[in-house]
């Protein structure tokens, strides 16, 4: 099989220009994406290839562009929506929660809204606290959306299309620090499943259940585990909504033990959602409190060295299953 | 500690079927216990919620010894209730008093998953050192302790051969000691049984046939329902009726020694029944995997030797019961009949009765009974 060399955001970018040539209803809209080529360069060369038609920059107002992306979805259009960060998608928390997650509902089955909204999320690029948030949790939780975090170079080439077809509003979210892992794909590469999680790393002492930015210093740190004789199993959420609960219960139920890595602060968090959802399913098959690795309850500070202690870090994933396994963390 | 017979002293625990919270009901199989007559399933005898296990998997106690608090229906939680499911004979005594409950001091730190699987091996976690986080136990610590205490195996055959043989010497010697037998014979003409049994029989698939000692065994019970006297079992100087007309079947079992689990309620089954039944039974005492119940109710035993060739059984009564009805061989005999003599299908049944319970009248009543009612197939 041949295979291509490519990075997290070039597999985006194959991701949307495949959905443009296949789907005429398609279209990108967002700050930037089109003469600029995106904030994080995702959407470089698209207006070129594509035309202003498809490729559309628009004002510097979230709550519009996404209100109008809602109406065209609507009116028969299958609009990909970039947000630049998931901060700045709170000015248009209005429309996602208000309309995009409700209309189905509200017109008692009459209209649906297939729109794919992605968006950047996630700190350690030291853009401060108004740039580095992860608030995919709080999306997580509005029911009418379904939330994926694709964190592997096969999810961000393969989650767009399948949101894409999926008839009501899907939420993409793309952790920053992603965009330039490189690595290498099937040239045939394509649209994936987007119900299921999945494990990275099979393994019998522990679960670390993560998602997106967080799932590579997750498996950094079951690879040191392994070092110390720890076997760790890694767990993919991938669909932060609705929760793949069958694979984690699964997981839990043969490791007996969970840490949850989690960008988000830890209070109220999704982490603490699984939590509650073990607890309720598998709490006579756990060996262990169910244990969190979240960021620190800060606005994400700019200097790095705080930053990098703000965020959850393979070192700490790594201190909380030792003890979660040996008792000596 | 069940007693399940008078000749059984102890038992040893091989299996829970119960944890702690679980609720049970009268005649739930709640543990496993192995005697020389096999794996028994001990039943229980009280409907409530399993309090807390008190012997380990593994462990052999005398009959009698508390295996577990219960706590009936409509009582506080509190309250300690020993519930050894005790069999109405002897041992019903078994009842035992509250086991001491420790003061809660510092709450255990378990994982669920080590209290769970703790609950069902009998293990106390009391004893175990924890290796979890902040000393927890966890489950590697529980099956550690499973692995390494004494196995909870059944007896090997030629013990559980040992065992069954010094049990029935015990059984026998107390009987010929204590129980002053009387014996009565009678001949029995099986003729008209035997013919009923042939033509429905032959109406029968091969699988659906009765054999003729189902047809004793109902007349026996049948029998018994006009003989209280001898249906029952000899206890603290008294004769006490038995609950219900419990039929024990004497099986021999391959390799020595014998049992006699009981047929409950026979005189209230169809011969269908109790042929199901008894095929079942002979089943289950040959491959070791009886009842509590069946153990520890019968009320009179039944023998039957014919198959070995044997005329006249001249049996010796199962304390603590009262009465032993023996049957040999169906064989054609000259037999007289009207003032003639003709060829018939006889058979020797005797009986052997505890003179202290019941009187020679009686027994030789029963027995005529028992030859009554072989004379009226269809009824049984």
């Amino acid at each position: 099989m041949s295979t291509v060399t490519t990075t997290y955001r070039e597999a985006i970018r194959e991701a949307i220009r495949e959905a443009l040539r296949r789907d005429p209803r398609v279209f990108l809209m967002g700050e930037d994406v089109g003469a600029y080529g995106g904030c994080f360069a995702v959407s470089k060369g698209l207006l070129d290839e594509f035309g202003p038609e498809r490729i559309r920059d628009t004002p510097l107002s979230e709550s519009a562009f996404v209100g109008a992306g809602i109406g065209a979805a609507l009116g028969g259009m299958r609009p990909i929506v970039e947000i630049m960060t998931v901060n700045f998608s709170l000015l248009a928390l209005d429309q996602i929660l208000n309309n995009a997650a409700t209309l189905l509902h509200m017109s008692g089955g009459q209209f649906n809204v297939p729109l794919v909204i992605r968006m950047t999320t996630g700190g350690g690029r030291q853009l401060a606290a108004q740039h580095s948030h992860s608030l995919e949790g709080w999306y997580a939780h509005i029911p009418g959306l379904r939330v994926l975090a694709p964190a592997t170079l096969e999810d961000a080439r393969g989650m767009l299309w399948s949101a894409l077809e999926d008839p009501d509003p899907v939420l993409i979210f793309e952790h920053a620090l992603l965009y330039n892992q490189a690595g290498t794909l099937p040239a045939d590469a394509g649209a994936v499943d987007i119900r299921r999680a999945r494990v990275r790393r099979p393994g019998r002492d522990v679960s670390l259940i993560t998602y997106g930015g967080s799932l590579p210093k997750t498996l950094e740190a079951a690879g040191r585990l392994a070092a110390e004789g720890i076997d760790a199993e890694v767990i993919d959420l991938r669909s932060l909504r609705p929760l793949d609960d069958a694979t984690i219960l699964a997981s839990v139920a043969a490791t007996r033990r969970a840490v949850i890595v989690d960008e988000g602060w830890r209070s109220g968090s999704l982490a603490a959602e699984i939590s509650a959802r073990i607890m309720e399913n598998a709490f006579y098959e756990l060996d262990a409190p169910v244990a969190r690795v979240c960021s620190a309850e800060v606005p994400m500070p700019y200097a790095r060295h705080l930053e990098q202690a703000a965020l959850p870090q393979a070192d700490t994933v790594i201190r909380v299953a030792r003890g979660l396994v040996r008792g000596d963390g | 500690m069940p007693s399940l017979g008078s000749d059984m002293e102890a038992g040893t625990l091989l299996e829970w079927r119960i944890a702690p919270g679980d609720a049970v009901s009268r005649g739930d199989v709640v543990a496993v216990v192995d005697t020389f007559k096999g794996a028994i399933d001990v039943e229980i005898f009280e409907t409530g919620v399993v309090e807390e296990i008190l012997v380990p998997v593994g462990e052999k106690v005398p009959v009698g010894t508390p295996l577990a608090r219960l706590r009936v229906e409509g009582e506080p939680a509190a309250a300690p209730v020993a519930a050894a499911p005790a069999a109405p004979v002897p041992a019903a005594a078994a009842v035992a008093p509250p086991a001491a409950v420790p003061a809660p001091g510092g709450r255990l730190r378990a994982s669920p998953a080590a209290r769970q699987r703790a609950a069902a091996a009998g293990i106390d976690l009391a004893t175990l050192r924890g290796s979890g986080p902040q000393g927890a136990l966890t489950l590697a610590d529980v099956e550690r302790a499973i692995a390494v205490r004494p196995a909870a195996r059944a007896m090997a055959p030629a013990e559980r051969l040992a065992g069954m043989r010094q049990a029935i010497a015990a059984a026998m010697l107390r009987s010929k000691r204590e129980i002053p037998h009387y014996y009565l014979g009678t001949t029995l003409d099986m003729a008209r049984a035997l013919a009923w049994l042939e033509e429905e029989n032959a109406r029968r698939p091969v699988t659906g046939r009765l054999l003729a000692g189902v047809l004793l065994l109902k007349a026996v019970a049948l029998a018994l329902r006009q003989a209280p006297e001898l249906n029952g079992h000899w206890l603290d100087g008294g004769f006490r009726p038995g609950s219900g007309i419990h039929v024990g079947t004497a099986i021999a079992l391959r390799g020595g020694g014998l049992v006699a689990p009981a047929l409950h309620a026979a005189d209230a089954a169809t011969p269908d029944q109790l042929m199901a039944e008894l095929r079942q039974l002979v089943q289950r005492a040959r491959a070791g995997s009886l009842r509590s119940s069946e153990l520890a109710d019968a009320t009179i035993t039944v023998t039957s030797l014919g198959e070995q060739g044997v005329d006249t059984v001249y049996g010796i009564i199962h304390p603590p019961q009262v009465a032993l009805v023996g049957f040999g061989r169906i064989a054609e005999r000259p037999w007289v009949v009207d003032g003639r003599v003709v060829a018939r299908p006889l058979l020797q049944a005797t009986l052997s009765a505890d003179h202290r319970a019941s009187d020679g009248h009686r027994g030789a009543r029963f027995l005529a009974l028992v030859e009554s009612l072989l004379q009226e197939p269809e009824t049984l």
